[in-house]
């Protein structure tokens, strides 16, 4: 396979970062009240994530060792501030929404550790790709589980109402906090039952190849992995 | 002679205790506070009551039809669920949130984590909260045709003074079972006479939460407010029916006390300084949170055992 399209089914399926290496918590499970909060969050994030990866991939003969995640976090802040700017300029409510969630983008998981393990390390088309990836699959991640708790929660999809209020009553709890951490822990495991028929079938589709966080003494799939440092 | 020796292993005494009959007694102890609900709230009360403990007992055999687990239905506590469950809901509830609760109650609390013994928190209390979170209207509607005012907390809330008698015998609004402080005492006597609860987590939560109300219910020493605020709310059957719970309360004597204790003063926050009027239920289940660390630190010393003296100088 190509590799940009690789990284781009790496990314949106095989480590779905919301799934499967269930980074980005925090947003994933505060901004998520709806569908639109979730593919703007997931958005947003994307276009952080790319224009990162660009620039720490273009940087990263120059940025030395011992200072490099002080320099990727200049540069993400940086780029989170651009996009706050232009989310306050253009998109009012859904910046009202998100609140504090998009300045918090600097420390999402997803984006230092795309910055640590892949973008410092690989040259720039493949990094960008990397980007759009992982970007998409949070998008994704976090859009189906927007829709699920706007649907069981509001009777809504996108704003609309798909299920009319004369019969259906509105289970609240799902828009609520611990309606995150249900509907997240379901479509986990929905995704782990996914996992293992394919597992069953012959065709695994989620192991994940590679480097997760780059730290292979923490790493459980260090044995046997082809790219294991000092081994 | 081979016939009048019967060698086994031990234990040669065997009680005759088991999960279903221990169950059994509690249905039968709640028997009194069902009938009280339905003949106080009428026959809605009763389909309520059968529509809970059915969606329990069958999302039970359900789950374990599909995790392909032998079925346990027989031991009985999913009736117990989904009775305890009913009795904490109002009659005017829609009959399909009942039975959606019965099936959080058992599917989500009880099962996802391993089924009988190892659900962290009490399914029926579970379900109620979260019913009262998503269904916050249906849940606290308390007005039938025989009641239209507000239950006595609320009441009480509000400054006015109830009639002790009625909260005793259970003439007020409320949920199906907790009205009636005399029904739920007899169950609770029942229980304790044979000897399926003791009473160190009822006595030490309703002493707890009496000192808490003397002390910053804002009425002083009003005796006729502590009698009014025992028996009004879910308080008596929380302390005797579900705090007591064995899966979800402390194995250690030492450590039930301590529970009570907890549950005790979390009531008296939640009455007194929380949004609503009613809290035990979010009391117990926070509470029932902490019993694997008060029992941690409440492990009894075995037989002979000394405390380890601290060394050094």
């Amino acid at each position: 396979m190509n590799k940009n399209l690789e990284r781009l089914y790496n990314g949106i399926i095989k480590e779905n970062p919301t799934f499967v290496l269930m980074l980005g918590m925090c947003p994933t499970l505060a901004v998520t009240s709806s569908a639109i909060n979730g593919l703007g969050m997931g958005l947003s994030t994307t276009v952080v994530l790319v224009l990162s990866n660009l620039l720490i991939s273009a940087f990263r003969k120059i940025i030395p060792d011992g200072v490099r995640v002080p320099a990727f976090i200049v540069i993400v802040a940086s780029l989170v501030t651009i996009v706050e700017f232009m989310m306050k300029a253009y998109f009012q409510s859904l910046s009202a929404a998100l609140g504090v969630y998009i300045p918090l983008i600097v420390v999402n998981c997803i984006i230092l550790g795309r910055a640590e393990s892949y973008a410092s390390k690989n040259p720039i088309m493949p990094s960008i790709f990397d980007g759009i990836g992982m970007g998409l699959g949070f998008t994704v991640g976090l859009t189906c589980i927007g829709l699920v708790r706007e649907l069981f929660g509001a009777g809504q999809l996108f704003g609309a109402q798909v299920l009319s209020l004369s019969w259906f009553t509105p289970i609240t709890i799902f828009v609520m906090a611990p309606g995150a951490f249900l509907v997240l822990a379901f479509l986990v495991a929905g995704m782990n039952i996914i996992r293992k028929k394919m597992d069953e079938k012959g065709k695994p589709l989620a192991q994940p190849a590679g480097c997760i966080n780059g730290d292979c003494a923490s790493c459980g799939k260090a044995d046997g992995c082809k790219d294991r440092k000092g081994a | 002679m081979d016939n009048m020796l019967h060698v086994s292993s031990s234990p040669h005494v065997r009680a005759k205790d088991s999960t279903n009959r221990i169950m059994a007694y509690v249905i039968l102890a709640l028997l009194p506070t069902s009938l009280f609900g339905i003949f106080n709230f009428g026959l809605k009360a009763l389909l309520l009551i059968v529509l809970t403990i059915a969606s329990c007992v069958a999302t039970e055999w359900v789950f374990e039809k599909i995790i392909h687990k032998e079925s346990t239905i027989s031991d009985l506590s999913a009736v117990v669920t989904g009775l305890l469950l009913a009795l904490n809901l109002p009659v005017t509830l829609p009959w399909w949130e009942a039975v959606l609760g019965g099936v959080f109650a058992i599917a989500i609390v009880k099962m996802m984590f391993g089924g009988l013994g190892q659900n962290f928190m009490n399914p029926a209390l579970g379900a109620r909260c979260f019913l009262l979170i998503a269904f916050a209207a249906d849940m606290t509607n308390f007005v039938t045709d025989t009641y239209t005012g507000a239950t006595p907390l609320a009441a009480m809330r509000n400054g006015e003074v109830i009639n002790n008698m009625d909260a005793l015998i259970g003439r007020t609004a409320g949920t199906i079972g907790e009205t009636s402080a005399i029904a739920i005492l007899i169950g609770a006597v029942i229980l304790i006479l044979l000897g399926v609860i003791t009473l160190a987590i009822p006595a030490s939560y309703l002493i707890t939460f009496v000192v808490f109300m003397l002390i910053f219910g804002g009425h002083g020493f009003d005796m006729n407010y502590i009698v009014a605020q025992l028996c009004s709310g879910g308080i008596m059957l929380g302390a005797f029916f579900m705090a007591t719970d064995y899966v979800t309360s402390p194995i250690t004597p030492k450590g039930r006390i301590v529970f009570g204790i907890c549950c005790g003063i979390l009531t008296g926050l939640f009455r007194c300084f929380g949004a609503n009027a009613e809290g035990v239920s979010f009391a117990i289940i926070l509470s029932n949170i902490f019993v694997p660390m008060i029992e941690k630190m409440t492990i009894p010393r075995a037989f002979g055992q000394v405390k380890e003296k601290k060394e050094g100088k």
